[in-house]
Order: structure tokens, then C-alpha cells, then sequence
């Protein structure tokens, strides 16, 4: 119902998007080397012998790789060639670190994350099989809102909710765990989306100037203190820095974007400071992860409580891989505590070195690129902004966990994606890279031709006229 | 195995992880340094196409007058840079009807965004689109017939 026949005579308009599958599937079989070649080199390195299991292994990664890739073939066309090779590269990547780190440590990690792979992959294909259009989902925006502050206050809960680590964000349901924090992150961008889209002329034109800066009207606020409320309730009772950092941020980047005001940085950003501020104050746990990020090698070692040992031994690990890594087996990954899920970056920056880390942060940079991109080419307002809010959240989890293992900034409790062993995390991704791909398919595909639609009533005009 | 070994899988399986990257990258050069756009609609375009951003209405293919297809005052047209163009049986009218059928303020025909929309104004028998008579502002295009009385107008280039 839209610009429908301006667009024939107009050269830019008309341009039409190549599909680029033939790239996809080139860049596929680039990631399945990676992935494959990364278990290959972990069985040379670790135990002397290419594994037995290659082939089997292999063949699997492959059937699901090309099953994803037939999936967008068929129902997806135009969506964008290089997120699902990217993603693939990276999980192959992950389940083959986590796998070398099983071979020392003597657990089964990595079939378990096979098998998460499997399921994050079959809702991967379902969420776009099943969703043909994502504007379905601004019908859900309370829904998934609603959904989304169930899910975190679900660990509250006295008989499901468990803490693991002095954080309480996991809920058990007899033999499954699941932090149903990374499912609500998804249900957030849909819910933010959905709201925005509808409340972001209110919130973007009133208000006054103040020292070169737009800043919102009082009433506008109540988003925005809620969304802080929220986040602070996840700090102080699940003990949670890293999705506090996360929920918040998200709000905020999609608030800015939607409104082009930076009023909202300036506001949001006071809001957080001062949140994180009081919370430094009062709160014992966030004080230690502050003085272990500040003066590490006070508290490593004999004598002292070792509360950085994480921390510190990822970093004599990082810096014991230099520039080109120690190679598979050549390092020490497992004297990092949870090297297989927080610390997934620094066993691979200390077997793959620098040269690896930078390829893994380019991959990251992609993603996020082409969640931009597709929210930049997108023509509605809900696409736009799902696939910003979808990148962002991205971008801001690849930030707090890398910033936290590389030292940047005080370490917290997030899982890297698509590497970290951790089930929720993988799949919840795997919907995130299923929605952008169904945003940027509906961006890229050229718009349909209307006018022909129109002519068939000719004739019967003439019939009514006589009629009369 | 031997260090060499060790040393020449590590060196090349960093190299495979970085020709995927720089594969990635260079499908996606497009981003950089624009998009193709193909030789047939790269006809050069008649100078003057300047005010074309000032205004979707103006882009090349958009409807410039309505015309009177059918009717008494078949041939009849009018300008739609003077939108909104109001067609009826009154002095007021931008194209005056001499139709029994039609009202005195029959119908308008108004732009919003780059869409043209036709709009009944309280007509004594209506104004149709195609055959569906009209309760609210409609959206037309090029060749869209709408009937007023016994007339038919539509838009054209």
C-alpha cells in the first residue's frame, strides 16, 4: 500500500538488492574450515592425532551450516549473505576451545554445547520459517514486555530460582538450567521496539534546551526511571553487573536512535553513573570486582584472599600467547577457572594469540555491522529499530565480557556469544541472528509492484455507469 | 608431533581464520564503495532534476495533472502542483464538472508523503475508486480511474 508506482521511473528507487546466496554458501564453506579445522587442530595439539570422530563431527556441523543456509534460501532470499557464515565461523570456533579445554579438564562440555547448537539452529529455522514478516511482532510489544520482566523476576523465585556464584540469574527445572535473562533480552529489543515506534514523537520533540543539549520533559521520564528501577533491582537482588549494564544500555541506545536526541545519553548516562555510584557504596560485591579490576595483583596469590585469581591468570595466559598464540594444546588454558564459558576469550587469545583475538573482534564488529545495516536500509520504523536494538544488545554484551577479561573494564558476569558454553546464551542468539536476518530479507527485497492491481477494474466501472 | 608441525598448523589455521574474515569483508565491499546500480537504468537523467529532492511529488514517474478521461468535460485537466485540486459543479471547483450527478464540492484530490488520495467530500451519489465507492481518503495512482457522476478522471504524467 505503499509509494507503490513512483518507483518504476526512478533509477535509485528501482535498484534492486542481489540475493547473493551463491556468497553466502562460498562463505559457509569458509566458516565450515574454520570451525572443522579449529577440532582438527585441537586433536593434533592436544593428543598428537587428527580425532577419530572428525568425520562424524564434521558432517554434522556441515548438515546443520547448510540446513540453516537452505532454510534462508527458500524462505529468506534476500537476506543479508554474510551474518549466518559469520556466526557459524564463530560457534564452530567455540564448540572446538571449549572441546580442547574438555580434553584437559576431563569434562563433556562440548557435546553438551553440540547439542545446544542443534536446538539454537532448529529455532533458528523456525523462527523464520514461522515469521514471514516481523511487523507481526509490535502486536506482541506489552506481551513480550510483560514476558521479558517475568523471566527476570523468575531467579527471585524461592523454589526455582538458584544462585551459582554468588549471582542469583539461573532457574532450575529438575535436571535443565537456564538464565532466563537471555531470553528476556530478546523479548526487551521487541517490547523497546514495539513501544518506541508508537512513543517516540512525544518523547523526541518536547522538552527544553539546557547548555547546548535537548533534555526531555519530567513526564517523559517514566520509561526511562523505570527501565533504571529495573536494572538497579537486577544489581542489587540477583547480584547481576553485566545484565544490569546490559538492560540499561540497551534502553538507552534505543532511545537515542529512536529520538536523535542526546538528551537521552546525557540523562541516562547521569542515571547510570549515579545508580553505579550508590550501588559501589553499599554494596560489598560490587566494591570487590571495582578494587580487583583496579590493583589485580593485590589480591592474587598467597597471603591474600585471591579473589582475582580469574582475572589474573587469564591475563598471564593472554600475554603468554603473544602475537601468534601458543596453538592448540600449546597453552594452558584450564588454569583459568570457567575458561569455558566467561573466559572463553582469554583461552583463545592465549592459544590463538593476538592475531586470533583480532579475528574473533572482527567477526563480533561484522555482526553488529550488518544489524546496522540492515536497520539502516530497512522501510519501517519497527525494523529499524528491532534490528538496532537487536545489534546494540549485541555489541554491548561483546563489549561488557571482552572489556572484562581483557581488563578494560571491572569484570562482570556475562556470556561471549556464540562461544561461551552456555545453552540459553547460544540459543537465544541464534533467534537474534534469525530476526535480523528476516529484517534485513525485508529491507533488501524489492518493492512489490502495485499498479497492475488497479487496472482490473476498467471494465467494470463501465458497467455500473449504465447501471445507473 | 614434531614443533615444526605444531608451528605450521597454528600459523595455518590463523591464516584460515583470517581469509574467512577478509572474504567476509570483501563481500560485503558493496557497503564501502556503493552499490552497483545497473548500465539500463543509468540513462542520464534531463538536467534540472535539482528540486527533486525538495519534493517526492516531483520525482520522475509521479503523477503531474489529473484529466478527465471520460464524460461531458472529457479532455479537461488540471495541475497538481496546486494540490489539494477540488473537482465539483461550483465556481471554486479546479476542474468544473457540467454533470448533473456531480455535487457542488464533489470530491478532492490531496498529496500526503508521495501518495495521492482521493477524498469524498459529502457527494449527493459518491465518488468511486475502480467500483468500490469511497467512505474515507483513498489512495490512487497512475491510471487509477476514480468516477464522479458520469465523469471519470485519473491521474496521469
Amino acid at each position: 500500500m505503499s509509494g507503490v508506482s513512483q518507483t518504476t521511473g526512478n533509477p535509485i528507487l528501482g535498484f534492486v538488492h542481489r540475493r547473493r546466496r551463491g556468497a553466502e554458501l562460498f562463505l559457509l564453506v569458509l566458516a565450515l574450515a574454520v570451525g572443522i579445522g579449529a577440532y582438527a587442530a585441537v586433536g593434533v595439539g592436544v593428543e598428537g592425532a587428527v580425532p577419530t570422530d572428525l568425520i562424524g563431527y564434521g558432517g554434522w556441523l556441515a548438515a546443520l551450516v547448510v540446513g540453516a543456509h537452505v532454510v534462508v534460501r527458500l524462505v529468506a532470499p534476500y537476506a543479508d549473505p554474510v551474518l549466518l557464515p559469520v556466526v557459524a565461523a564463530l560457534n564452530g570456533l567455540g564448540l572446538a576451545v571449549i572441546h580442547r579445554l574438555d580434553l584437559t579438564e576431563d569434562t563433556g562440555f562440548a557435546a553438551q554445547q553440540l547439542v545446544w547448537m542443534t536446538i539454537g539452529v532448529g529455532l533458528f529455522v523456525g523462527t523464520l520459517v514461522l515469521l514471514r514478516d516481523h511487523r507481526v511482532l509490535t502486536r506482541f510489544t506489552y506481551t513480550s514486555g510483560l514476558a521479558a520482566i517475568v523471566l527476570l523476576l523468575m531467579p527471585m523465585l524461592p523454589l526455582i530460582g538458584n544462585e551459582v556464584r554468588g549471582a542469583r540469574i539461573w532457574v532450575r527445572l529438575g535436571p535443565v538450567g537456564m538464565q532466563p535473562g537471555e531470553v528476556a533480552k530478546v523479548l526487551l529489543v521487541i517490547a523497546f521496539a514495539g513501544y518506541l515506534v508508537l512513543h517516540r514523537d512525544a518523547l523526541a520533540l518536547a522538552g527544553r534546551r539546557l547548555l547546548l543539549v535537548d533534555l526531555p520533559r519530567g513526564r517523559d521520564l517514566g520509561p526511562i526511571l523505570g527501565m533504571w528501577l529495573i536494572s538497579l533491582g537486577i544489581l542489587v537482588f540477583q547480584r547481576d553487573l553485566g545484565s544490569s549494564l546490559l538492560f540499561f544500555g540497551l534502553f538507552l541506545f534505543m532511545l537515542y536512535v529512536a529520538t536523535e536526541r542526546a538528551g537521552w545519553l546525557v540523562v541516562g548516562g547521569g542515571l547510570f553513573l549515579g545508580g553505579a555510584l550508590v550501588a559501589w557504596q553499599l554494596f560489598s560485591h560490587v566494591q570487590t570486582r571495582v578494587n580487583v579490576w583496579l590493583n589485580p595483583f593485590d589480591y592474587y596469590g598467597p597471603g591474600t584472599n585471591d579473589t582475582a585469581f580469574q582475572p589474573v591468570e587469564a591475563t598471564f595466559g593472554m600475554a603468554w600467547g603473544g602475537l601468534l598464540g601458543r596453538g592448540f594444546g600449546g597453552g594452558d588454558p584450564g588454569r583459568v577457572p570457567f575458561a569455558e564459558s566467561d573466559f572463553i576469550m582469554a583461552a583463545i587469545g592465549e592459544e590463538l594469540g593476538l592475531t586470533g583475538m583480532m579475528a574473533v573482534l572482527v567477526l563480533y564488529g561484522l555482526i553488529v555491522e550488518r544489524g546496522l545495516r540492515a536497520a539502516l536500509i530497512s522501510r519501517d520504523g519497527f525494523g529499524k529499530l528491532l534490528a538496532t536494538g537487536l545489534a546494540s544488545v549485541f555489541a554491548l554484551q561483546v563489549f561488557v565480557v571482552i572489556g572484562g577479561v581483557t581488563g578494560l573494564i571491572p569484570l562482570t558476569g556475562l556470556t561471549t556469544p556464540f562461544l561461551s558454553y552456555g545453552g540459553s546464551s547460544l540459543v537465544a542468539n541464534w533467534v537474534i541472528i534469525a530476526l535480523l536476518l528476516r529484517v534485513s530479507d525485508l529491507a533488501r527485497r524489492p518493492v512489490p509492484e502495485l499498479t497492475a492491481a488497479d487496472d482490473a477494474g476498467d471494465q467494470d466501472t463501465q458497467v455500473i455507469r449504465v447501471a445507473r | 608431533m614434531s614443533e615444526l608441525t605444531l608451528l605450521l598448523i597454528r600459523i595455518a589455521y590463523l591464516a584460515v581464520l583470517w581469509i574467512f574474515v577478509l572474504s567476509a569483508i570483501s563481500v560485503i565491499r558493496s557497503d564501502m564503495f556503493g552499490a552497483r546500480v545497473p548500465e539500463t537504468a543509468r540513462t542520464p537523467e534531463p538536467r534540472g532534476r535539482e528540486p527533486k529532492a525538495k519534493s517526492p511529488s516531483k520525482r520522475r514517474g509521479s503523477p503531474t495533472h489529473v484529466l478527465v478521461t471520460e464524460g461531458a468535460n472529457a479532455g479537461e485537466r488540471a495541475d497538481l502542483a496546486a494540490a489539494p485540486v477540488l473537482i465539483g459543479r461550483g465556481s471554486d471547483a479546479a476542474i468544473r464538472l457540467d454533470d448533473d450527478y456531480v455535487s457542488t464540492r464533489h470530491a478532492r484530490i490531496a498529496a500526503s508523503g508521495d501518495q495521492w488520495f482521493v477524498e469524498d467530500l459529502g457527494s449527493t451519489n459518491g465518488t468511486y475508486v475502480g467500483t468500490v465507492r469511497i467512505t474515507q481518503p483513498t489512495t490512487i495512482t497512475l491510471g487509477t480511474q476514480v468516477r464522479i457522476g458520469k465523469t471519470i478522471l485519473e491521474l496521469r504524467k
